[in-house]
């Protein structure tokens, strides 16, 4: 174990610490944490977003529990505003999740259920497209750490995880020894495709340097094109009409790709925002996930065993994917669901938050854990002005400036305990490292739900729903960070 | 003169790292208003490192700091790449999502113009 430094009497050392700062969801952080200032003064095994995450997130006493039009309140009042402002609305959204518990996204589910409104999530602008592209060509999946054991062929494709997932190549499917890959980084082939040179491709030991890596340098909106073509070319098709022209990538080389695939014992496509927030959107993410599942289609060959591909998306969020997995197993549908007859229908375009803004439908927004007033379609960040928005986060955020009920929350995986999913859908327990006064969005929107049922049930005549909703498990709200306990 | 491009907008370390401490501080604020273009786009609009550019889509204009020029070979002649973040999503003018609840985030088309001092 670290020795604490000697000059500072008020360390305590957390180990198999969790970062929820992006989908890896390392669990082995080590957090050195001063108790008297309450914040982590430094961290090991972390990567440069971690170490950021970690360290800016020390507690901040100055901001108020809950502001109203900009003024302060107390939490109860803006409870109590907010459940008015959702039970009043004709169509109310909830949305965000991202960087939440698990715990704290049930709650959001049954607030949406109760009020009949929309529920969506981060996903919808992130990897909704390969969530559409589930339902319609399925996905061979795998956990990270099947892929550091397995994976012998890693093919990255519209992404830089250098800069948006610094650990997953180092900790995970890059350099790791494995059982099956005991030579770790020796043992493996990367394949990397994008539109521009990023600081990833220093991964890679091209050609040039002696190795068999190969940088995919494709024409922006083209990825489609390059796909599909793969797919033709594994199952022995020609592809005679591929166009190396408009791709920019030369025929022989995916030739190479595909020998180095087929010859592949778990070739493993790992997809990012390239393919889901460009031209074609679910079909780019469906060609690579229909890619992996040709290859394990394919008949064995003599004295070589069948080749077993898997494909993942490659989530940015620390809980992105907990809010898929919560939001499915409570509905059905992973996200862009509306409850307005009483049971979830999920519809692409029509429930996703970006279409009911923009299209000026929304009359109520609850955001939770997320921004969209930052990173949303200018139509759609001008109609979030015009509604009462209510908004959970631990930091002021473009959002929270221009929400009607503003909460301050604590920070999940700091603050709060509770589950996470890491984006190959392992569940992680986080260990907070030290406490908050503030609320967390569990304990906020379980009493925002409270009154919310409260308010519908004196006004049964004015009821949304016909009975009480079914996604509601904690009729009587049993927060599960009751008697949180402390490493 | 003003030039036709195609910005990628993405993640950053430095946009990444500095969306912690706030999204209202100068290190995001700065992390997500430089935009990255290669050495022969630079001197087709006459720019260098540190100078500001125009960047307008539809009824949508930002302004951008320029980056350390890129070599050709590491970014293509033009595309554009800035750090995803609000002076981004203000050139995503377009709500449309096809069906789909995406609206396009990436490879938007641009005009690309010096800003005179």
């Amino acid at each position: 174990m670290p020795e604490a430094p000697k000059e500072n009497n008020n360390i305590k050392i957390i180990e198999n610490a969790t970062c929820t700062f992006c989908g890896c969801v390392c669990d082995d952080q080590i957090l050195h944490v001063d108790t008297k200032e309450n914040k982590i003064v430094k961290t090991l095994n972390s990567c440069v977003l971690g170490k950021a995450w970690f360290a800016e997130h020390y507690l901040d006493t100055s901001l108020p529990e809950c502001l109203i039009d900009g003024k302060k309140a107390t939490y109860e009042e803006g409870i109590t505003e907010a459940a008015r402002v959702l039970t009043d609305a004709k169509f109310p959204i909830v949305y965000g999740l991202s960087d939440t518990t698990s715990e704290a996204q049930r709650e959001a589910v049954a607030i949406a259920d109760w009020v009949g409104g929309n529920l969506d999530t981060t996903t919808s602008v992130c990897h909704g497209p390969s969530g559409i592209a589930f339902e319609g060509v399925g996905e061979s999946t795998s956990t990270l750490g099947e892929m550091k054991n397995r994976s012998d062929v890693v093919v990255f494709w519209g992404g830089n995880p250098a800069e948006s997932h610094p650990r997953l190549f180092p900790h995970y499917v890059g350099t790791p020894k494995g059982r099956f890959t005991p030579n770790g980084r020796d043992d493996r082939i990367f394949i990397l495709a994008d539109t521009r040179t990023t600081p990833s491709r220093r991964f890679l030991r091209e050609e040039e340097k002696g190795g068999k890596d190969i940088f995919l340098q494709i024409k922006p909106g083209k990825d489609f094109e390059v796909l599909w073509t793969l797919r033709a070319l594994v199952k022995g098709k020609k592809a005679s009409n591929y166009n190396e022209e408009e791709t920019g990538i030369p025929f022989k080389t995916l030739e190479k790709i595909r020998d180095i695939v087929l010859k592949a014992k778990y070739p493993t496509f790992l997809f990012g925002m390239g393919l889901t927030m460009t031209r074609g959107r679910h079909f780019n993410s469906g060609a690579v996930l229909a890619l992996a599942t040709d290859l394990n289609g394919l008949p064995g060959k003599k004295n070589q065993p069948k080749v077993h591909a898997v494909a993942k998306p490659v989530r940015g969020h620390g809980n992105v994917t907990g809010a898929d997995n919560v939001v499915s197993w409570s509905t059905g549908y992973p996200f862009g669901i509306n409850f307005s007859k009483g049971y979830p229908i999920f519809n692409p375009g029509e429930f996703t938050t970006t279409d009911l803004l923009s299209r000026g439908e929304a009359d109520a927004a609850l955001i939770i854990a997320s921004d969209p007033a930052s990173n949303y379609a200018k139509p759609a960040i001008e109609h979030l002005h015009k509604i009462p928005v209510i908004t959970l986060d631990p930091k002021p955020s473009h959002t929270s400036k221009l929400a009607h009920v503003a909460f301050t929350t604590a920070t999940y995986g700091i603050n709060v305990e509770g589950t996470v999913y890491r984006m190959d859908d392992v569940p992680i327990r986080t260990r907070p490292a030290f406490e908050s006064p503030y609320k967390s969005d569990e304990e906020i929107l379980s009493s925002i739900k409270d009154r919310i049922r409260e308010t519908l049930s004196k006004n049964r005549s004015a009821n949304k729903v016909a009975q009480e909703p079914r996604t509601d498990l904690n009729k009587k709200s049993k927060l599960h960070t009751a008697g949180r306990r402390s490493i | 003169m003003s030039e036709k491009m195609i910005l990628i907008a993405g993640r950053n370390s430095k946009q990444g790292a500095s969306l912690n401490a706030g999204k209202m501080k100068p290190e995001y604020i700065e992390a997500t208003s430089t935009v990255e273009m290669n050495e022969e786009d630079m001197k087709k609009l006459n720019v260098q490192e540190g100078d500001e550019v125009e960047i307008s889509r539809s009824d949508a204009k930002i302004t951008a700091k320029c980056g350390k020029p890129k070599k050709i070979e590491e970014l293509p002649s033009g595309l554009i790449f800035m750090a995803y973040g609000p002076l981004s999503s203000n050139l995503m003018t377009d709500g449309d999502t096809a069906g789909s609840g995406m609206p396009i985030s990436k490879n938007l088309e641009v005009e690309v113009i010096a800003k005179k001092v």
